[in-house]
């Protein structure tokens, strides 16, 4: 069977599914992240495919770089953020952070 | 839910690998090759199954992340994933935004998650996460989530057309960057440049407090 668009929708699908049970079930800061790129690549993935089988051209191509360049700032501040509250709270359990500030 | 082995991700690997391979053997081997040629409906080409192996990669990695207990094993699964979905960018005729994505990704926040992992949990107990909202929540929100899903992306009415053939990328991305995209393009740099000055805040922040 030939690749067509539907093949990349679903391996988007189950990549976005997957990230959103990722996210919910997590407890872990650094696991609920995780599960946020995921969601990020599945939307990425979408674009592109869209791209190359529907439009033509290179407009999603720029957008999954600015989804690449805002997952890259997510990230570093997230972990940043989750470093601050392992320093506080000595856990990453997300129900733990539960103080503005001490 | 039993801990997964360790070696969870290089077995669905290895078997997409060689279920791949039989197909491959048996399409191009055991079918003649006329008749592979003269009826292009079943004709397997071998572009084909390495897309699915690669879609098994992403998938099988993602499946990690989500249902690994193991916080070291869910990161490796994660690289699984974005490797997979970087070679799924080469097959869409994207080539600058699978370098990106090896590079950012992989090389990037791959890394920071690894370095947030082991700075925030001890080496002794990885077993670090554990259900939020329970596994039957999950599971719930899954069946929900993906037939809905993968019903629009079979059936749904996409004006699809025959794509052209692979072709570098990366010009044209320069020139639309430069054009049409200049002051979302100056703003992300503006983006980066905040979030790096917040990153050291915070982390200053945590040594002052020792």
């Amino acid at each position: 069977m030939h690749v067509t668009l539907s093949h990349f929708l679903v391996v988007a699908a189950i990549l976005f599914a997957l990230g959103i049970y990722t996210v919910t079930t997590r407890r872990n800061a650094v696991g609920v992240l995780m599960g946020v790129e995921l969601v990020l690549n599945a939307a990425n993935l979408n674009f592109v495919a869209f791209e190359r089988f529907v439009v033509g051209g290179v407009t999603g191509h720029v957008f999954a770089l600015f989804v690449i360049v805002l997952a890259a700032a997510e990230a570093a501040v997230g972990l940043a953020i989750v470093l601050a509250i392992f320093q506080t709270f000595r856990s990453i359990d997300v129900p733990s952070a539960d103080a503005m500030r001490e | 839910m039993p801990a997964r082995p360790p070696n969870v991700f290089r077995r669905i690997l290895g078997a997409a690998l060689v279920a791949a391979f039989l197909a491959f053997i048996a399409a191009h081997v055991l079918l003649p090759a006329d008749e592979a040629t003269t009826n292009p409906q079943w004709s397997v080409q071998l572009s084909d199954l390495l897309f699915y192996v690669f879609a098994a990669m992403t998938i099988g990695g993602a499946g990690t992340v989500a249902f690994s207990h193991n916080i070291i094993h869910t990161a490796l699964g994660l690289l699984g994933a974005l490797l997979g979905v970087g070679c799924l960018y080469v097959f869409l005729s994207a080539d600058f935004v699978a370098i990106t994505q090896l590079l950012v990704y992989i090389g990037g926040v791959l890394v920071l998650i690894l370095f947030a992992v082991m700075l925030t949990s001890k080496i002794g107990d990885v077993n670090v996460s554990n259900a939020s909202i329970g596994r039957y929540g999950g599971f719930g929100l899954l069946t929900a989530i993906v037939p809905v899903l993968v019903f629009v992306a079979v059936r749904g009415p996409w004006a699809e057309k025959t794509p052209g053939p692979l072709a570098p990328t990366t010009a044209l991305i320069g020139n639309e960057f430069l054009t049409k995209w200049l002051l979302p393009f100056e703003l992300a740099s503006l983006v980066l440049l905040a979030t790096l000055v917040g990153a050291v805040v915070m982390a200053r922040r945590e040594i002052k407090a020792d």
